[in-house]
């Protein structure tokens, strides 16, 4: 037998490693649709427990939206579950045409192709528009799902310091002898919640003739006045090359991704992306879901309005309580506690007070700069609002860190 | 000292360190401590390349080879002998 009781004690061992290292994944199960009150069962085997759900991405509450549930299931009835084919045999209705030009004026790009996920979206964009005598220059925050595309991709990569433009200068100049230049930067980073500064980006890509890819996923349908990103926020709308975003967050939140751009680089990535390729199409259900978003949102800023007047009030609250957490604008607000076993602790009690958030560490986050990340949603009510923030401040004085700086809480819990 | 050494913490120091008053010497675990993380890595290498004109193989540039200044000196010095 190929799985024999040794190569089983081997998995099992490698398993238990990952446990010691407090890096295991525990199984959370909630028994209700997504939103801003859910049910949970956890621990596994637990009964359910009411909690607030200040960690889900339903950035603009829509993942259970009637007009969204109402749109999947007419599309369920009127266009089947499956299209048991990949796109480019006989998976495409008009509908996943219809969706990527809705898409494709939301974000106000030439084109769009539809993914199976944004994850597959970055895998494949890479590989499908460089070659080994391109560059790309990355960010060093960009997430994982970039970085597995990059490596992925025969051209060379290089990368910058964080959001430093200095330091993409000196990399652009460094590079300046190699055929393509693509700079690569998420919209908004999903663990500070930080907005990259693709105005300066673009002007460093022009300077430089580099092209510029964004990942928006944790930007589009909220970011900018009307909510269509980070190149909205920042008035560049017609300066990024290529985004990629998904609809498995504000957008619905069920699942699929696009990669939106310049014309050509989008027709490429249907010639040769690996993940469109080879990978079912994109459910009828969730595209005529889809659909209905992005016109609930191109008709009312509402929603995107009300996630921002949150974010604001939870921002001004919670820094009033005493917590630390790291300046910005966006609904992802990291609380910063530095220590892992202290943002674990933390977390832990906040679900004993009816919250639902997560303790981040190394390595998903740098080393010492272990956080909880407090995720805000157009779902949320003030009174929501005011329980997360009572909770984090009657759990803060538990540990004794209001009012402590990163000094204080590194002092008291160490790194 | 060792030239090569210094030259080598040098790059460390400018490409991956933000805090100024961070110390990092000859035997700081860089890879290992998350200061440098593996995707960022590849800058370090492609400075070690052109340096000192070599080519390094993935089997060779390992983040266990990468992790301090000096397992990376002894590196060079296996190819520059």
């Amino acid at each position: 037998m190929a799985y024999s009781d040794a190569v089983r004690a081997e998995f099992a061992g490698e398993i238990e490693g990952i446990r010691e290292k407090g890096l295991y994944k525990e199984k959370r199960f909630i028994w209700s649709s997504q939103g801003a009150e859910i049910d949970v069962e956890f621990p596994e085997g637990a009964g359910h427990a009411k909690a607030l759900n200040f960690c889900a991405n339903n950035y603009l509450g829509l993942s259970s939206h009637p007009d969204v549930i109402a749109a999947a299931h007419e599309t369920l009835d009127d266009r089947g579950y499956g299209m048991s084919s990949v796109r480019f045999i006989c998976g495409t209705q008009d509908i996943h045409r219809e969706l990527q030009d809705r898409v494709s004026e939301f974000l106000g790009m030439e084109a769009t192709l539809l993914f199976p996920s944004c994850m597959d979206a970055n895998a494949g964009v890479f590989e499908a528009v460089l070659g080994a005598d391109d560059v790309i220059i990355a960010d060093r925050l960009i997430h994982a799902s970039l970085v597995d595309g990059i490596r992925l991709c025969s051209a060379q990569y290089d990368t910058f310091k964080h959001m430093d433009m200095k330091h993409l200068r000196k990399k652009l100049e460094l590079h300046s002898d190699k055929r393509r230049t693509l700079v690569v930067t998420d919209g908004v980073f999903s663990m500070d919640g930080d907005l990259a500064p693709i105005d300066e980006m673009c002007d460093l890509c022009d300077e430089y003739g580099a092209m510029l890819l964004v990942d928006d996923s944790h930007a589009s349908g909220f970011i900018g006045p009307k909510g269509r990103g980070t190149h909205e926020h920042f008035g560049v709308m017609d300066r990024v090359d290529i985004i990629t975003t998904t609809f498995g967050k504000a957008l619905g939140g069920a699942s699929g991704g696009c990669v939106s751009g310049r014309r050509e680089l989008v027709e490429l990535c249907r010639q040769k992306a690996r993940p469109y390729l080879f990978s079912n199409s994109l459910a009828p259900v969730i595209v005529g879901a889809t659909i209905r978003v992005i016109e609930l949102l191109s008709s009312s800023t509402e929603r995107r309005d009300k996630l921002e007047k949150n974010t604001a009030y939870f921002r001004e609250q919670i820094t009033a309580a005493g917590l630390n957490i790291r300046e910005g604008e966006t609904p992802i607000v990291p609380v910063m506690l530095y220590n892992a076993k202290l943002a674990n602790d933390m977390a832990r009690d906040m679900y004993a007070e009816g919250i639902y958030v997560i303790g981040f560490f190394f390595p998903v986050v740098p080393a010492g700069q272990a956080r909880i990340r407090v995720q805000l949603s157009a779902a949320h009510e003030k009174e929501h609002i005011d329980k997360c923030v009572e909770a984090f401040r009657k759990v803060g004085e538990k540990y004794g860190i209001l009012g402590l700086d990163k000094k204080g809480i590194v002092d008291k819990y160490g790194l | 000292m060792d030239e090569m050494k210094t030259d080598v913490l040098e790059y460390v120091k400018d490409e991956y360190v933000d805090d100024e008053d961070e110390e990092v010497t000859f035997d700081t675990p860089l890879i290992s401590s998350g200061l440098v993380d593996s995707f960022s890595m590849v800058s370090l290498k492609t400075f070690i390349e052109k340096k000192y004109s070599l080519k390094l193989s993935d089997e060779e540039a390992t983040p266990q080879a990468f992790d301090t200044v000096n397992s990376i000196v002894e590196l060079v010095r296996k190819h520059t002998g």
